[in-house]
C-alpha cells in the first residue's frame, strides 16, 4: 500500500524531477512543453478506466463514462498537438543536409 | 499464479516502464534537437499504460462483477470516441490556436480527475479511511475547478465570450464561493465520514464548478496563458492527488510531476511579464486592452513598404522583433521568405523572440518554426538584447508593449519595468502595423514617436510582399 510517508515521498521526488526538467528549458520550448505536460496529465484516463471498470451502478457508470471520455481526449489532443508543434522545429543545418 | 495475479503484475510492470517514458520523453523535450522524439517516447508510455489497465477486468471488485461486461464496453466506447474526436480536432487546429486548444484539452483532464473523485465520493466512502477521503475531495475541488476555468479560458480565446465581466466587489464574491465550497467539502469528508446525502455532494461539485468560472471571467486576453499554465498545473495536482486515491503510483508520478512543471512555468511565464501570479488573477491588468485609437498622430513618420525593403537589403544587419499580429495576418512564410532574400544579398539577419511574444511563452517560436524558420537565427530576448546597438534595421512586425521603451523609463506607465526588447537602439526602426492602434495593454507606445522610427501601415502579409517584389526588382532577373 502506498500510504503515508512512501506516498510522500513519491509525490516529494516527483515534484523535484518536474522542477528540474522545466528548470533547463529555453523559453523556446515553453509552448510544447506546456502543451506535453498537459499530455503527460492526461494519464488520468487510466485511472478513470479503472474507475469504471469497477462501477457499481447506473450512476458510477455514467460518471466513469465521462471520465474515460474526458480523460482520452485530454490524452490524445495533448499527444497530437505536440508532436504537431514539435516537427516543426528545424535547424539551419538540417535544412542543408 | 493465478489470472488475477498474473493480470496485476503486468499492471504494475506498465506502469512502472509507463513512468519512466514519461520523465524520460519530457527530458528530450525540453531540447529542441530532441524535442520531437520526447513527445514520442511519452507517447508509448501512454499507450503501455491505457493497454494494460484493461487488465483491470481480471481484478474488479466482487460488487462490480455482474456489471463487468457493461463496464468494459462503455470502456471501449468512451476510449475510442474521447480519442478519436481529440486526435481530429488536434489535427486540424491553426498553430495560432494552440494555446485554446491546450486549455480545452486541460479542461478535460481536470474533468476526468474530478470524475474520479465523483465517483469515489458517491460510493459513499464506503472503504475510504479519513486521509483518503481528505485527498479525494481536495483533488476533486482542483480538478473541477480547473474544468470550469480551463473552458472559460478557452472560450475566451477562442473569441466565443469577448469582454471582461466584472462586477462590484466580486472578489469578496469569488471569495465566499470558494470558502464555502471548501468548508462543504471538508464537512462531507471530517463531518460525515464520506457518507454524505447524493445531493450536498453534488452541490460541492457545483460550488466548485461555479468558482473556476467565477475566478476567469474577470481576467483579460493578455493574461490568459499565464492563466493556461495555472490551470495545468492545478490538473496535474488532481490527477496525483485522485492517483493516491486510487492506489496508483504512474498517476501519483505523472500528476505531481506536471503539477510541479507546471507551477514552475507559470512562474516564469508571470515574471517574463513582470507580474505575481497573485496580481494576474487578481487585478484585472489584462483587460484594458479592446480600448482603441491613439490621439497623439502628428510625429509617426509613415514609409512605404517597398522603400522599407530596399533599405534593409542594403543592410549589414537586421533584427526582426515579431509579435502575435504577425501571426494573425498570416505574414510568417512571406516574412520567411524575404528573410531568406536578405540572406541571399549577405544580409545578417536574426529573430527577437520577447519571452510573451504571441499568445503563450514560446508561442511565436513554434508560429515561425511552422513557417520554416530554423531555430537557429532566433534568439531570447536576453541573448539579443545587447545586440540591437549594431543593428542597421529593427524591424517590429506586429508586436507593441513588447518593444515600448515606455517601460524602461515611464514609472507612472502600467507596463513600467517589463523587461522589453531593445529595438529603439538600432539605427532605423520600422513598425509595421495595420493602424495607430495601441498595444494589449492600452498604452500609447513611445517608440513609434522616435526620430528613428518609421510607420510602415498595411496588413503584414501585404506589407511583406511589397518589400518581396521592391526587392526582387531591385536584383533583376537573376
Amino acid at each position: 500500500m502506498l500510504t503515508g510517508f512512501i506516498a510522500l515521498y513519491i509525490f516529494m521526488l516527483a515534484a523535484f524531477t518536474g522542477y528540474e526538467i522545466i528548470g533547463r528549458v529555453p523559453s523556446i520550448l515553453h509552448t510544447p512543453l506546456m502543451s506535453g505536460s498537459n499530455f503527460v496529465h492526461g494519464i488520468v484516463v487510466v485511472g478513470a478506466l479503472f474507475t469504471l471498470l469497477n462501477a457499481t451502478s447506473i450512476t458510477e457508470q455514467v460518471i466513469g463514462f465521462f471520465g474515460v471520455l474526458l480523460g482520452a481526449g485530454n490524452a490524445a489532443g495533448g499527444y497530437v498537438v505536440t508532436e504537431r508543434m514539435l516537427q516543426m522545429f528545424k535547424s539551419s543545418d538540417k535544412k542543408k543536409a | 499464479m493465478s489470472t488475477p495475479q498474473l493480470a496485476s503484475l503486468i499492471i504494475d510492470a506498465a506502469f512502472l516502464a509507463a513512468a519512466f517514458l514519461f520523465i524520460y520523453g519530457l527530458k528530450r523535450m525540453s531540447s529542441p534537437v530532441t524535442a520531437a522524439s520526447g513527445i514520442r517516447v511519452a507517447g508509448l508510455g501512454m499507450l503501455v499504460a491505457v493497454l494494460a489497465s484493461f487488465l483491470y477486468v481480471f481484478s474488479v471488485s466482487e460488487a462490480a462483477l455482474p456489471h463487468r461486461m457493461v463496464n468494459v464496453i462503455l470502456a471501449a466506447v468512451a476510449l475510442i470516441l474521447g480519442l478519436s474526436w481529440a486526435w481530429i480536432s488536434g489535427k486540424r487546429v491553426e498553430m495560432t490556436a494552440m494555446p485554446q486548444m491546450v486549455a480545452l484539452y486541460n479542461g478535460m483532464g481536470g474533468g476526468a480527475a474530478a470524475a474520479i473523485g465523483a465517483v469515489e465520493l458517491f460510493r459513499a466512502g464506503e472503504d475510504l479511511a479519513l486521509i483518503p477521503l481528505v485527498v479525494t475531495i481536495i483533488g476533486s475541488l482542483i480538478g473541477a475547478i480547473s474544468l470550469s476555468g480551463s473552458l472559460i479560458a478557452w472560450a475566451k480565446l477562442d473569441g466565443r465570450i469577448n469582454g471582461t465581466w466584472r462586477i462590484k466587489g466580486q472578489q469578496a464574491l469569488n471569495g465566499t464561493v470558494f470558502v464555502a465550497t471548501l468548508a462543504l467539502g471538508l464537512y462531507i469528508a471530517l463531518g460525515t465520514h464520506g457518507h454524505a446525502p447524493v445531493a450536498l455532494t453534488a452541490l460541492f461539485f457545483v460550488g466548485a464548478l461555479i468558482f473556476g468560472v467565477l475566478m476567469t471571467m474577470p481576467i483579460g486576453g493578455a493574461d490568459m496563458p499565464v492563466v493556461i499554465s495555472l490551470f495545468n498545473a492545478f490538473t496535474g495536482l488532481a490527477v496525483g492527488f485522485e492517483g493516491f486515491v486510487l492506489q496508483n503510483p504512474a498517476l501519483m508520478i505523472a500528476g505531481m510531476v506536471v503539477g510541479s512543471a507546471g507551477t514552475l512555468l507559470t512562474l516564469l511565464m508571470a515574471k517574463a511579464m513582470n507580474r505575481s501570479v497573485a496580481n494576474v488573477i487578481f487585478s484585472n491588468f489584462g483587460a484594458t486592452g479592446d480600448e482603441q485609437q491613439g490621439e497623439i498622430k502628428g510625429s509617426m513618420k509613415p514609409v512605404d513598404a517597398g522603400d522599407a525593403g530596399i533599405n534593409m537589403r542594403y543592410a549589414s544587419k537586421v533584427i526582426i522583433a515579431p509579435g502575435y499580429g504577425l501571426a494573425v495576418a498570416q505574414a510568417q512564410h512571406k516574412l520567411y521568405e524575404f528573410v531568406k532574400l536578405l540572406q541571399d544579398a549577405g544580409v545578417e539577419v536574426k529573430f527577437a523572440i520577447h519571452p510573451v511574444a504571441g499568445r503563450m511563452p514560446g508561442h511565436m517560436n513554434v508560429l515561425l518554426a511552422e513557417a520554416g524558420v530554423p531555430y537557429d537565427i532566433i534568439y531570447d530576448m536576453e541573448d539579443i538584447n545587447g545586440e540591437f546597438k549594431e543593428a542597421d534595421v529593427a524591424i517590429v512586425i506586429g508586436a507593441n508593449d513588447t518593444v515600448n521603451p515606455a517601460a524602461r523609463t515611464n514609472k507612472s506607465s502600467p507596463i513600467y519595468g517589463m523587461p522589453i526588447l531593445n529595438v529603439d537602439q538600432a539605427k532605423q526602426v520600422y513598425v509595421v502595423k495595420r493602424g495607430q492602434g495601441k498595444g494589449y495593454s492600452g498604452v500609447e507606445n513611445e517608440l513609434f514617436f522616435a526620430d528613428n522610427t518609421n510607420m510602415v501601415y498595411g496588413d503584414a502579409q501585404k506589407v511583406m510582399v511589397s518589400m518581396i517584389q521592391a526587392v526582387k526588382s531591385l536584383d533583376g532577373g537573376h
